[in-house]
């Protein structure tokens, strides 16, 4: 752990919103206990992964060195962090940045992070989050505490949750969006947030935004929930609504999304998002993870079924004000420019112009441009991201974005400010060429840190980079138009189905020996938000690779129609000839003469696939109920630390919070909505539990109840450090009893499932 | 002051002569033979941005890496976890562990030779904001520790302290001699 985590603490106290601040507080204290062996470790794992704390390759311990699997002896011997997966292994942090809408501060503390936690780089994802890799566990809380203090919080980036609610970077100036989707994804965001109606998912959960049908920023269509922004006449009157679309996801078992509703109004939005959440919660897969995102639920049910039970839900959720004051809040927050507009530049140097070309992008308010800073594979050193801060400062209003093509824009730049601003872009290397084509390769972390990695998706990517862009000058417009997105296994985290040429990492035995590969998927649409998958066509080796891509694009030069497009020329030649085509690259060469063949980009290791290890995208399905126990577990935790300092006033009333948490636990097994107050809880758990005889001990009977029972009686009395001591007593058997009675409930073949 | 992290860079003098490529077979090798006292684990290859980390052999409680930070090639060595030593213990864990690194990469034949460190520069920094801000105070809080370890490991040799002045980055410091510092010399002396 980092030396300053106790400082960190201390200099920011004050600084945080309280109640984020108490959520680190309870994220630290959990992993004090954990140490201590006082939380499962799968019960751990989702906790951390709530918090996007994520795993990462060679947590187990075993890395193939290239001649052996080395055993890694972490300090902390077995401890560990989840299952099979230790203590010390690096980790990633998943930083939730929503719709990608950054400010030049956070852009510093980012920078600060990358270089003190990390291994200076921060990291831009598909998904507009950032992320660090090479982090250790213990220094998450001071990481997570920093981020707070710039209103950014990682919660809920990983694991069994809504994750970042992402959307198209140009929302709000796009010349041809139908109206600005930010404040509407920004509100839905905000909603779902720790939401109590999603912490119950077997999945995960993603939501996407777009202004328009027909690009592709938003990729709505790969999404569980998306909107796509409209705009209706009625009554002579223009009316805002979404097509709100359900059920799209990409994975080994890609799905696009289906129409949810043609039109739904803004004040439904959110409403009918948490309709959908709650029977995501209750009927969606919780013990198959392979089956358990909504795309599956949505099938299994039918598209009309789950809509009948999301009206039915929709009809009974008690009224939030929320739904339409989210909404209104964010309405007020517009973005406005720093610097008077102006003209378009028409000349300058060579290198000016190519970037002006692909990388500016007139906006709808006139004289402004939405500028795109590449960045390679997404990535950007913490000099860059400071240099990048005080450029935000210098020509806007600090309006930046991050991007699914793994760049950051920059929003409202005058246009008389161009060329000053790409001289200051290139002294710092963020000048490159080539937003959004060819060049700018998208790919996820493959096999250099991803545990679940086959291949090397960022070693390929970066190698297609490098041939691509010394061949920039002789490329075909419509070659340099082409999108090229890698992932390295099926899961589709680089997006490999929406791309024009889509790979995504297997391997192949030659003889003794693993041969990395890609799996070549063609006919898939960036465009009408990804609205339409490529498939598979032949599993090349890794090495082959850039010879596929300069073949399918030299064929596409020299032989497409006027106007026909990459998927409709492949369409047109037909997979068996377009196969035929690749077939020589097809063939692995022996191991003594080309030995190259048998490792993989960017890796000097013979290459093996016994590095892959179990994922955590998936989570562990944990229920409610479970971590409320858990709660109830640190509360009381708490309550002993407080009796230590001699605070036995807190430390009584914390103890008996502790007791009302583990009884609130068992009832939301019952009745989800059960309200947080003490004396609500009590009356449900003696209704369900207690009478019932559900909660009795085959020896005590209702003994422990009746604890609990007292203790709500006296909590009005003051206590002293007799009393206070004998209630720390009690609260333990009380959460003992409660988890004894949860495991019996859960050992019984079907549960009854909570009432709404 | 209790100077935890420290990092220490050296820099390599033809930095144009250097097939940067070869890295992270080198780092590979680190690794399978575990040539460190720290737990060395992976290689990140950075060489796609711009001044960047460069290449990293990732460890456990320390960080190698060829850094290419501010276009100044050099070998660089990043403390990550703390260590119970007093100040110059920690100073001297951290230079020694970044001259035997150096001294190994010179003597590697995969680099023909071509990779050699200045021997008159060496740059040291604390990769912790809080433990060291980047303020007059810590200056003056460390001065003296940094001191007296340099005139003791520099024998004779004149050295001069610089503190890096951009308050945005970390507290370091770089130290030029006057005379070519001998890295077997040092590591005796540590």
């Amino acid at each position: 752990m980092k030396s300053s985590h106790d400082l960190w603490k201390a200099q920011l106290e004050g600084k945080i919103a309280p109640d984020l601040a108490r959520e680190l507080d309870i994220f630290e204290t959990e992993i004090q206990l954990r140490k201590q062996g006082k939380i499962d470790e799968k019960l751990f794992a989702e906790t951390r992964l709530r918090r996007g704390a994520y795993g990462q390759r060679y947590d187990n311990g075993q890395r193939h060195d290239g001649a052996k699997v080395q055993q890694l002896k972490f300090p902390s011997g077995e401890l560990t962090k989840g299952p099979t997966t230790f203590w010390d292994a690096p980790g990633m942090q998943r930083i939730k940045i929503p719709i990608g809408g950054l400010n030049a501060e956070q852009l510093e503390v980012l920078a600060d992070l990358a270089e003190e936690y990390s291994d200076g780089i921060a990291h831009v994802t598909t998904r507009q989050d950032f992320q660090l890799h090479f982090i250790h566990i213990d220094d998450t809380p001071a990481l997570m505490r920093r981020l707070a203090a710039v209103g950014i919080t990682t919660r809920e980036a990983c694991g069994n949750s809504v994750r970042n609610v992402t959307a198209c970077p140009y929302a709000g100036v796009c010349a041809d969006e139908a109206f600005d989707v930010s404040p509407y994804a920004r509100a839905l965001a905000k909603f779902l947030l720790g939401h109590p109606d999603c912490q119950d998912f077997g999945r995960k959960f993603k939501p996407a935004f777009s202004g328009c049908k027909q690009h592709a920023c938003g990729l709505v269509n790969i999404h569980d929930v998306g909107g796509i922004a409209r705009v209706r006449e009625e009554n002579g009157q223009l009316r805002l609504g979404f097509e709100y679309v359900v059920g799209g996801g990409l994975g080994a078992v890609p799905f696009q999304a289906k129409i949810f509703d043609e039109f739904l109004p803004p004040e439904e939005l959110l409403p009918t998002t948490q309709a959908i959440a709650r029977v995501f919660a209750r009927l969606g897969e919780k013990k198959n993870r392979n089956r358990a995102r909504l795309k599956f639920l949505i099938k299994d049910l039918g598209l009309e079924k789950f809509q009948e039970l999301v009206r039915e839900e929709r009809k009974i959720l008690p009224h939030d004000p929320r739904w339409t004051g989210l909404i209104e809040a964010e309405l007020n927050q517009q973005e406005k420019p720093l610097r008077e507009g102006g003209e378009l530049p028409s000349g300058g140097p060579d290198d000016f112009q190519r970037w002006l070309k692909t990388n500016i992008r007139p906006q709808r308010q006139k004289g402004y441009s939405v500028a795109t800073v590449t960045l390679p594979l997404g990535d950007i050193t913490p000099d860059q991201l400071r240099a990048l801060a005080d450029i935000a400062r210098r020509f806007t209003h600090e309006t930046l974005r991050t991007t699914v093509e793994q760049n950051i824009v920059l929003r409202w730049v005058s246009n008389r400010d161009l060329p000053d601003l790409y001289a200051a872009l290139k002294a710092v290397g963020l000048g490159a060429s080539g937003a959004g084509n060819i060049f700018d390769v998208v790919a996820c972390p493959g096999t250099d840190t991803c545990k679940l990695g086959i291949s090397a998706s960022r070693g390929l990517a970066g190698e297609l980079r490098k041939r691509l862009g010394e061949q920039a000058a002789r490329l075909d417009q419509a070659v340099q138009n082409l999108h090229i997105k890698v992932s390295g296994c099926f899961n589709s985290c680089g997006q490999h189905h929406v791309a024009d040429m889509g790979f995504y990492g297997v391997s192949r035995k030659a003889g003794n020996y693993t041969v990395p590969h890609f799996q070549v998927l063609l006919g898939g649409q960036w465009e009408n938000n990804g609205g339409a998958y490529g498939l598979p066509i032949v599993a090349i080796p890794s090495k082959n690779i850039p010879a596929v891509v300069e073949r399918l694009t030299g064929r596409f030069a020299k032989e497409r129609g006027k106007g026909e497009s990459f998927q409709d020329f492949y369409k047109r030649l037909g997979k068996v000839e377009t196969k035929t085509m690749l077939e020589d690259l097809i063939k692995i060469p022996d191991h003594d003469s080309r030995p190259e063949y048998y490792s993989d980009w960017g890796d000097t290791r013979e290459y093996t696939i016994g590095d892959i290890g179990t994922g955590e995208c998936a989570g562990e399905v944990v229920s409610i109920a479970e971590f409320e126990l858990a709660a109830a577990e640190r509360e009381y935790f708490e309550a002993q630390v407080l009796y230590e300092k001699d605070q036995v006033q807190k430390s009584g009333e914390t103890a008996f919070r502790s007791m009302v948490t583990a009884a609130r636990a068992l009832v939301k097994t019952e009745f989800l909505d059960v309200p947080a107050e003490a004396d609500r809880v009590i009356e449900e758990f003696r209704k369900r539990f207690y009478d019932t005889q559900k909660f009795w001990d085959p020896f005590a009977g209702g003994k422990f109840g009746q604890m609990l029972f007292i203790a709500h009686q006296k909590a009005k009395e003051p206590y002293n450090a007799e009393s206070a001591h004998h209630l720390l007593e009690e609260a333990q058997l009380f959460i003992d009893a409660a988890h004894s009675c949860y495991n019996k409930m859960a050992a019984q073949p079907a549960a009854p499932k909570a009432e709404g | 002051m209790d100077l935890q992290h420290i990092n220490v860079k050296l820099f390599a003098e033809r930095p144009e002569a250097v097939d940067r490529e070869k890295f992270t077979l080198i780092f590979q090798g680190w690794i399978q033979d575990q040539v460190c006292d720290e737990l060395l684990l992976d290689v990140a290859d950075y060489l796609h941005v711009d001044a960047g980390p460069g290449i990293v052999l990732i460890g456990e409680e320390a960080d190698f890496s060829m850094d290419e930070t501010k276009h100044r090639l050099g070998l660089r060595y990043n403390r990550k976890r703390g260590l119970a030593l007093d100040n110059a213990g920690k100073l001297a864990q951290a230079l020694r562990a970044a001259l035997q690194a150096c001294l190994r990469l010179e003597a590697d034949p995969r680099l023909g030779g071509k990779l050699t460190f200045n021997r008159r520069e060496l740059e040291l920094f604390v990769n912790d904001r809080a433990v060291a801000p980047n303020t007059e105070a810590t200056w003056t809080a460390c001065r003296g520790d940094l001191e007296k370890f340099f005139g003791k490991i520099f024998a004779g040799n004149t050295f001069k302290l610089e503190r890096q002045p951009n308050p945005r980055e970390r507290f370091g410091v770089t130290v030029k001699t006057e005379q070519d510092f001998d890295p077997q010399a040092i590591l005796q002396a540590l």
